[in-house]
């Protein structure tokens, strides 16, 4: 097969393209594909941390069969700081800590993807620990009294959810 | 080369004498408490860094923030330092008003990043005397806390680290999600915000060419591992860096355990391996070494790649014992005092490349001379 481009030297480089459902082929000798800028995925010079983690978010580079999230079920601007989403698919930094909450449905999965978890199990900033404790506290009393209710232990049920109301009491009062 | 000291005019020759007598003292003055000290398992380990990334609530992230905002990152922490009794004693470096040079020296010291003297406007260092702890303000995020220790301490590298998190956040407002943690810049931090390094010298597996066995290995436990100076497997001076790459969903202690885990098994096969250089090839070895040596106790010219590759096998003569009487720690210090910055801080004036060398052949010859 010759390449495409040049119709000279032989192809070696073949790339498939689906953008919206239209398929498009190109057969590619290298250095037109390089010329191209098809080839940059190759130990291109700009290959970067952050090139490869826009990649993760954003894995349409090469076109190969990945459709993006809908853009009208998901914000596609942060009402705090205004960064567009697609910002932040290119370069792989948010603009504030707002854009957590805001792009929440976008990053669980990257999130899931880079580190296998969505969930802080780690070190609490001091101020926050009180309240947060409390949380977790009524959190697990709840599951405890579901468990209490199954077993038809209702004495210590009770017991438990006066504990929890007790420290729901609590949180109100520091909030 | 004309010197004044002491009110003294020093011919070029004078000023060598006087520099000789105080090379100790100088490198004393200079170096980081890691360079100096050996700490545990020194054979391998060079040093342990822990970092942590944290941010402040309702403040865009330093890549978008506008002056007033990077401005009033850098007062809220300077104040916090102030306010924190355990933390008055840092000291606050504008990085605006460090001389260039200096910035370099604090990039070859490691205190600060690369990227974080790209851009020195509203950016600041704050430093511990010792240089233990170093906080960069408006890097990539508000605030990255380090502290380095020498040799493999994850766990007091660690415990300092959380301290001075402690203090700080008395002051300020940190961003803190409950369900996923301490809100980096970047996705790949959020959580823990903890990044641990440890900082490992690996010629015999180098040599035996087992790197890269051992670092595809451990890519696949959550562990990235890169040249410290150089691409990809290769690495000037045979240093690599182990860091964790997980952030979230661990607990920090989590987080250490792997790290110590994975380092430990690596200290045990470069040990292994240099015990069978040792066995097996002990003349070899014995030339390659003595060789380095020669070369670095006789060279008039040595660009920085060459010393640090010599370096590395002279430090593998050192730990073996092959090369008797000489500290072993001089390693850690050349490396660093032979990078091109600091060269020309300890020469106390701007060089050319070729002179450059000509000086770190004569720096090293007469620090490896004084053992």
């Amino acid at each position: 097969m010759i390449c495409d481009e040049c119709k000279k030297r032989p192809a070696n480089v073949h790339l498939t393209k689906i953008i919206n459902g239209h398929k498009t082929e190109m057969h590619l000798c290298e250095e037109c594909a390089r010329a191209k800028g098809e080839l940059d995925f190759f130990g291109a010079p700009e290959f970067s941390f952050h090139n490869l983690l826009a990649g993760l978010i954003h894995p349409e580079p090469m076109g190969i069969g990945m459709t993006m999230p809908s853009p009208y079920r998901t914000p596609r601007k942060c009402e705090t700081c205004g960064l567009d989403y697609t910002d932040f698919t290119q370069s792989g930094f948010l603009g504030c800590s707002n854009c957590y909450a805001d792009f929440h449905q976008q990053l669980e999965p990257l999130l899931r993807r880079i580190h296998g978890s969505t969930r802080h199990v780690g070190k609490v900033p001091g101020r926050t620990s009180g309240t947060l404790k409390i949380r977790k506290d009524i959190e697990s009393l709840r599951a405890e009294l579901q468990k209490c209710i199954a077993r038809e232990e209702y004495e210590k049920a009770a017991e438990i959810r006066d504990r929890i109301h007790e420290l729901e009491g609590k949180l109100n009062e520091s909030a | 080369m004309r010197r004044v000291e002491g009110g003294k005019d020093l011919t070029a020759r004078n000023y060598r004498v006087v520099r000789s007598m105080s090379l100790k003292d100088i490198i004393e003055k200079t170096l980081s408490a890691w360079m100096k000290d050996g700490g545990p398992e020194a054979d391998v380990v060079l040093s342990t860094r822990i970092r942590v990334a944290r941010n402040l609530n309702n403040v865009p992230f330093p890549h978008v923030a506008s002056d007033a905002d990077l401005k009033g990152v850098v007062d809220a922490v300077r104040d916090a330092v102030k306010r924190s009794p355990t933390l008055a004693s840092l000291q606050v470096l504008d990085l605006a008003e460090v001389s260039p040079l200096d910035r370099q020296i604090l990039v070859e010291k490691h205190l600060v990043s690369p990227q974080h003297i790209g851009q020195v406007k509203n950016r600041a260092v704050i430093l511990r005397k010792d240089e233990v702890v170093s906080i960069m303000i408006n890097e990539e995020d508000h605030i990255r806390i380090q502290t380095i220790f020498p040799g493999f301490q994850p766990e007091k590298a660690w415990e300092l680290c959380n301290e001075v998190d402690d203090g700080l956040e008395r002051g300020l407002d940190y961003a803190f999600d409950e369900k996923i943690g301490y809100l980096t810049a970047c996705p790949t931090n959020v959580g823990t915000g903890l990044r641990a390094s440890v900082m490992m010298h690996l010629p015999a597996l180098a040599v035996t060419n087992q790197v890269g066995r051992v670092l595809s290995t451990v890519s696949h436990l959550g562990i990235a591992v890169r040249g410290l100076y150089g691409e990809g497997t290769e690495s000037s001076g045979n240093i690599y860096q182990l860091s964790n790459q997980v952030t979230l969903g661990r607990t920090e202690e989590d987080i250490l355990e792997n790290i110590k885990g994975v380092a430990r098994q690596i200290i045990d096969q470069e040990r292994g391996a240099r015990s069978y250089l040792m066995r097996e090839t002990r003349r070899q070895l014995e030339d390659r070494v003595y060789r380095a040596y020669g070369i670095l106790a006789n060279a008039r010219m040595i660009t920085s790649e060459e010393a640090l590759r010599l370096l590395s096998d002279v430090r593998l003569g050192i730990d073996t014992g092959l090369i008797p009487g000489i500290d072993r720690k001089i390693f850690n210090e050349l490396m660093v005092l032979t990078r091109p910055a600091y060269l020309q801080k300890l020469m106390g004036r701007e060089l050319s490349p070729p002179e450059r060398d000509v000086e770190r052949a004569s720096f090293i010859r007469e620090r490896i001379k004084e053992g």
